[in-house]
């Protein structure tokens, strides 16, 4: 079981705030290409696993590398800078802007222009303001809101404010794209809608990395999967051989006499 | 010599700490800062004053009536202003620059009403008498004025931690929602907490004013500044270090005063309050709160 | 014309004051725009001021050298403080701000330098119409450009959703300075500009009273667009001058306005989501 290319690698990663422990040992490689799921119950530590990756965290031990470069004390800007993006589990757009400028937002970094360039509004400027306008375009057409492109964000619908998410992650021109319970607080149909864009977006070659607690989708949805609970990674493989562990069973049985 | 300047320090500091008092509890309840809190300051000093001298009643009565009309200012900012900004989810900064204006239009007020200049109590209305402890000039005003400071932040320090009110009152700092999901009526404590702590406001008013004997529109400004230079070190929202707070800023400014300049004193306050929130924005003596991403 | 020279002699420092307000109405709209509320701006409107004045006043230099340093001292400043104070956000950064602008202010009083509580007198009449009018027009055209870059995007963002704009691969702490310092920038060329004008500059100017008049003007205009200061501060500015017969009652009015404005307008007079609400689809000014 030799993964060709390893895109994200977590080796060992624990992080505690004070006393309570949150991720104990954490340790699993997101290859190149295909959707990696990382499923466990609530409160297992799964979005936590998120902000260290985004750097919004610190690990307390352990390392995390990104194609061979360890992303552990970078700032965040830095980490996007690197090729990771990733979308909010309660969804984080920015409301008063229009979506075509939400998209542009995510080309920060690759609107190469300086001071001048804005002062006289030179061509080169003009230019690549063009180019990311276009690219926006492109971005929100692969989801289906070009014809929105002037609309406020805030007055989208919940189903659209997620693919807007979506499209604002890949301005940034990402290799690995993060996914926070992508579907949660959706409708059936809805998340199958949605499950048709997180294929396509893979089918585009994006790397895609997400986590999801819904047993269910994530099954039919992912190449590979690793199962946190408590803070530990209890299983990792491909869907039917984590289906079939033993302890993922009890920790998801465990959940639903919980919820019974 | 320094045993005087200590008993000055201690006068002054005791009421910074009063006057500080209500200002941290209004942001640990209500989570505002109120930057009205000065004006209400001065208009309790303004209170006490016309009772006193257009009323002839007496300091004491003067004292409460100050209480009262400060406490009803405060409880009507709350009414009027804060509670619908709540009402509409404002941001966070939105009822502080609204409470900006409040003062604006207290000072204003107060100039229009009572003129720009400096007035003062009548000096026979102002306790007399002094003694000599060890050398040192001791007024009865002075004692009464830390005497009543100490009085109203016991009472204030046992009903927060001894009564169900004060029980639920944390119980709001600690979450709001929380609270009202415990059947705690949020609504009606904040503007409990509106009253009492413009009243504390409102008399610290009036004892520096008798402390001082110099009652302008102007004064609340100053106070208001030391009230916030007094809660970053305490820590905002923190009672106990309000009073820490006060009383250590009350004697950095009478040192620095009698051994460097008498204008260093202002400076000491804000280049520590400054400097504090740049090295340690939790307070000197607050506890350390982790803001998460 | 022979109006124009009574009205010009009569209102000129009026005219004067709108401009120079509208500059520092803008220099706290750039900080709103990244979500910063700094009420240093007072501070660093007195530093141009005084630096200005004294450059003038004791080594003589000329008045387009002098401007431009009544800028650069602030934006030094502003840089210096900006790492350490930028990182508080919300009430801490707004509380900050006020105590570094009053520690400006009691410098400033305590310095044999700037004159002390007496200011400094006598500064020659150098600043004219043209120059606020030009140097106004200026700052309205580079900010408008700001706007409409990734660095006005940038901006917005960073004020929408702090996290969000991280991730999205902006250096937000970068901005953030930015934002503080082209806006202390251009809040002492302000400053600048009223010294070589008002022949008197004394530290109360400069005083927390200024910040929260700054504030107010971006607050009344609202900030969603230029035009809001702009509106902001000439209302403000000449407000009082409608208002003379109320005497030591003018400044109730400018807390009543704050207040108001808060309650009933909180995005300010000139918002044009409000406008585009009221007239249906047509489409509502943007600057």
């Amino acid at each position: 079981m030799n993964t060709p290319q390893t895109l994200l690698s977590i080796r060992n990663v624990g992080k505690h705030f004070g006393g309570l422990h949150v991720l104990q040992d954490v340790s699993f490689e997101v290859p190149a290409g295909g959707i990696y799921g990382l499923i466990g119950p609530n409160g297992a530590g799964k979005t936590t696993v998120f902000n260290l990756v985004t750097g919004l965290l610190a690990p307390s031990s352990g390392t995390i590398e990104f194609q061979g470069e360890s992303l552990v004390g970078l700032p965040p800007h830095q980490i996007t800078h690197r090729g990771i993006a990733r979308t909010f589990q309660n969804i984080r757009i920015f409301k008063e802007m229009s979506l075509l400028e939400n998209v542009m937002i995510g080309m920060h970094e690759h609107l190469k222009y300086g001071a001048g360039g804005i002062f006289f509004n030179s061509s080169a400027c003009r230019a690549a303001e063009k180019r990311a306008r276009e690219r926006a375009f492109e971005l929100l057409s692969w989801l289906g809101l070009e014809h929105k492109a002037a609309m406020l964000a805030d007055n989208l619908s919940y189903g659209d404010q997620r693919k807007l998410e979506f499209a604002r992650a890949l301005a940034t021109e990402p290799k690995l794209l993060l996914l926070d319970e992508p579907v949660a607080g959706m409708n059936p149909s809805e998340k199958t809608l949605l499950m048709e864009e997180i294929i396509n977006i893979r089918n585009r070659g994006y790397g895609v990395f997400m986590i999801e607690h819904d047993m269910r989708f994530v099954m039919g949805l992912c190449d590979r999967i690793a199962v946190l609970n408590f803070g530990r990674i209890i299983a990792e493989g491909s869907p039917d051989e984590v289906r079939n562990n033993q302890e993922v069973i009890e920790a998801y049985l465990g959940r639903e006499e919980e919820a019974a | 010599m320094l045993e005087q300047q200590l008993l000055n320090a201690l006068t002054l500091g005791s009421v910074y700490a009063l006057f500080a008092l209500g200002f941290t509890l209004v942001f640990g309840v209500l989570a505002v800062i109120n930057l009205s809190h000065g004006a209400i300051f001065m208009v309790g000093s303004y209170a006490a004053l016309w009772l006193v001298s257009h009323l002839d009643a007496p300091l004491w009565l003067a004292m409460l009536g100050a209480m009262l009309l400060s406490g009803t200012l405060g409880l009507l900012v709350d009414v009027l202003i804060l509670k619908p900004l709540r009402a509409r989810n404002a941001p966070h900064l939105t009822p502080m620059i609204a409470t900006i204006g409040v003062g604006i239009m207290l000072t204003s007020a107060a100039q229009g009403m009572f003129g720009a200049e400096v007035l003062r109590f009548p000096e026979e209305t102002l306790p007399a008498g002094e003694f000599i402890v060890g050398g040192v000039h001791v007024r009865a005003l002075e004692i009464a004025i830390v005497a009543i400071a100490f009085i109203l932040m016991a009472v204030l320090f046992t009903a927060l931690k001894r009564t169900q009110l004060g029980r639920a009152l944390r119980a709001i700092a600690e979450s709001p929602k929380a609270a009202s999901l415990l059947g705690i009526n949020v609504e009606g404590l904040f503007h409990v907490t509106s009253f009492v702590a413009a009243a504390l406001g409102g008399i610290a008013g009036v004892l520096i004013g008798l402390d001082f004997n110099a009652i302008t529109p102007q004064m609340g400004q100053p106070m208001l500044h030391k009230g916030l230079a007094v809660i970053i070190l305490g820590g905002m929202g923190d009672i106990r270090g309000a009073l820490i707070g006060g009383l250590f800023l009350g004697f950095a400014e009478v040192i620095s005063k009698a051994y460097l300049s008498s204008q260093m004193g202002d400076a000491v306050a804000f280049g520590l309050l400054f400097l504090i929130l740049l090295v340690r924005p939790s307070g000197l003596f607050g506890r350390v709160l982790e803001r998460k991403a | 014309m022979e109006w124009f020279n009574d009205f010009w002699s009569t209102y000129s420092t009026l005219v004067f004051s709108v401009g120079v307000h509208a500059l520092l109405a803008l220099s706290i709209w750039l900080t709103l725009s990244c979500g910063l509320l700094s009420l240093a701006n007072a501070a660093f409107m007195g530093i141009g001021a005084y630096v200005s004045a004294l450059l003038t006043l004791q080594l003589g230099w000329s008045f387009p050298l002098v401007l431009l340093t009544g800028g650069i001292a602030p934006a030094v400043v502003a840089l210096l403080i900006g790492a350490p104070v930028l990182r508080l956000s919300g009430v801490y950064l707004a509380m900050a701000t006020l105590a570094f602008g009053e520690v400006v202010r009691i410098t400033v009083l305590n310095l044999e330098i700037t004159g002390g509580p007496e200011g400094l007198n006598g500064i020659p009449l150098e600043t004219e119409g043209w120059h606020i009018a030009a140097l106004l027009a200026l700052t309205i055209y580079g900010l408008a450009r700001l706007r409409r870059s990734k660095v006005g995007r940038a901006f917005e963002a960073i004020k929408e959703d702090e996290v969000a704009a991280r991730l999205m691969g902006i250096n937000v702490d970068r901005y953030k300075l930015l934002a503080f310092t082209l806006g202390s920038f251009i809040a002492g060329v302000a400053g600048a500009l009223n010294a070589h004008f008002t022949f008197f500059i004394s530290p109360r100017e400069y005083g927390f009273e200024a910040a929260v008049d700054i504030l107010t003007m971006a607050v009344l205009g609202g900030i969603s667009s230029l035009i809001g200061p702009l509106l902001g501060s000439s209302i403000i500015t000449l407000l009082p001058e409608l208002l003379r017969s109320l005497h030591d009652y003018r400044s109730f009015v400018n807390g009543a306005v704050l207040v108001l404005v808060v309650l009933f307008l909180p995005k300010g007079l000139w918002d044009p989501r409000r406008f585009r609400k009221w007239f249906g689809k047509a489409k509502g000014a943007e600057a």
